[in-house]
């Protein structure tokens, strides 16, 4: 298991304990993390599960592949550290991970 | 004069479970017309996710959801179903001899003996962005649509989007624009190429502006919008615009389905279980957008949902025929219907 944090809006943390191979999003919505819709059910189709990665993990996450990138247009303010997080994969390196969802899924 | 369409079943939703309604229907000789708010048959799975395989449809280890809408084409076209595509269902009402007259958004009228909800997550509507109060400027500045070129001859135009509605619409409105700008967060866009190309030669040519950055507030009053506030990576601009064309995807809502006074259940329409009825008889619902005690949106459930329906369909609309109920395997008859028959 691999300890992650999902910070919602109002400041509210979830300490979340996750399986490595799943995703972020999949966490947030079982352990009904508030504003993280993911309307498409994780197809990257929506943009509705949009998150900002904390300023210190957005190196070891990375850069949104092509197809992300062009979902994130339909994001509401999207950032440098913005991620889909149906798109943001659990593995070791992520221990520790932070991100915080926005004020709004568009 | 609008004409009327008549048909035994109107499905509404051309997604998977309202065509494999069309077979279980076709096969109680219950012809179908289906109206659907896309331009092709699919919902989700072609709107949504096409090339994604999916894994739990019984005898498919794996199909991409266009393969999957595909396959059911193919397999309910032996019943000749009918369709209207870019339509919105917007009236109800029950004539006297308790069929129904159904109207689309577009005033074209349909009679049906009966009524088949298959609208899944809900009619895909174009997402409303999150500009503070741009509510106020809808329908009379802000439009999310071009129905008409003409309404926006010498206006101040401001398009905000990267996708290919973006691009078509600063392409084909710049000549009829006083002034034409287009916003969109970066400098890459997911539209084809060569109307990305005319773009950028437009702007070349100072045809058009082009401003990276998000539309963060708007500026005007009494519904006439004069500026938009854009963020961008050198800090705040204003732009004077008199019309704004915001193309931020598309999203699922219920829609006028809502009015129609069926009971719901948090934007679900409830259904027994035996007949995929919903409180008005001669209504049925089927797929993600019913709701019963242990639903499940899956396909699969909602084409087991689609056999039980089109039973009760047949009886609603013809009450004490007897049904035979019989096997495609060995019914002539069934194979007769399916053009099959040897």
């Amino acid at each position: 298991m691999t300890k992650i944090t999902i910070i919602a809006f109002d400041g509210t943390p979830f300490n979340l304990d996750a399986e490595n191979g799943s995703t972020v999003m999949e966490n947030a919505i079982r352990n009904g993390v508030p504003g993280i819709e993911a309307e498409c059910g994780g197809a990257c189709a929506c943009a509705t599960c949009h998150v900002y990665v904390d300023e210190a993990w957005t190196g070891e996450v990375g850069e949104p592949e092509p197809m992300e990138e062009d979902m994130l247009d339909f994001a509401y303010e999207v950032q440098p550290n913005s991620r889909l997080s149906c798109q943001i994969k659990v593995r070791d390196e992520l221990d520790g991970l932070i991100v915080r969802v926005p004020e709004r899924q568009g | 004069m609008s004409t009327t369409t008549r048909t035994d079943i109107l499905v509404i939703g051309a997604g998977p479970v309202g065509l494999f309604a069309v077979f279980e229907l076709g096969l109680l000789d219950l012809k179908c017309h289906l109206i659907d708010i896309l331009d092709r048959p699919g919902g989700q799975c072609a709107e949504l996710y096409p090339e994604k395989p999916i894994y739990d449809i019984p005898a498919w280890p794996s199909i991409t959801a266009q393969g999957l809408v595909d396959k059911l084409m193919e397999q309910i076209e032996p019943f000749g179903p009918t369709f209207t595509f870019n339509r919105m269902v917007a009236g109800l009402e029950r004539l006297e001899d308790g069929s129904f007259r159904v109207t689309t958004d577009e005033g074209e009228i349909f009679e049906a003996k009966a009524i088949v909800i298959a609208a899944g997550g809900g009619s895909f509507q174009p997402k409303r962005p999150p500009i503070p109060g741009i509510e106020e400027y809808e329908g009379t500045s802000v439009f999310y649509s071009v129905r008409r070129m003409e309404d926006f001859r010498d206006h101040d135009i401001l398009i905000v989007g990267g996708g290919d509605s973006a691009l078509d619409w600063t392409l084909n409105l710049q000549p009829l624009a006083r002034r034409l700008t287009l916003v969109h967060r970066r400098a890459e866009f997911r539209a084809a190429p060569d109307s990305v190309n005319r773009m950028f030669a437009l702007h070349e040519e100072e045809k058009i502006a082009f401003q990276i950055g998000q539309v963060s507030g708007l500026k005007g009053e009494g519904g006439k919008l004069q500026a938009a506030i854009v963020k961008g990576p050198h800090g705040e601009v204003e732009i004077p615009c008199t019309r704004l064309l915001p193309f931020f995807g598309l999203t699922m809502k219920l829609g006028p389905i809502a009015d129609w006074g069926l009971n719901l259940h948090e934007n679900l329409v409830p259904v027994d279980t035996e007949k995929f009825q919903t409180s008005e008889p001669g209504i049925f619902a089927v797929g993600d957008i019913n709701w019963y005690p242990g639903k499940l949106k899956l396909i699969l459930s909602g084409f087991h949902e689609v056999a039980l329906m089109a039973q009760a369909a047949k009886r609603h609309i013809s009450p004490g025929e007897r049904i035979v109920f019989q096997y495609t395997t060995s019914s002539t008859s069934l194979q007769k219907k399916l053009g099959v028959a040897g």
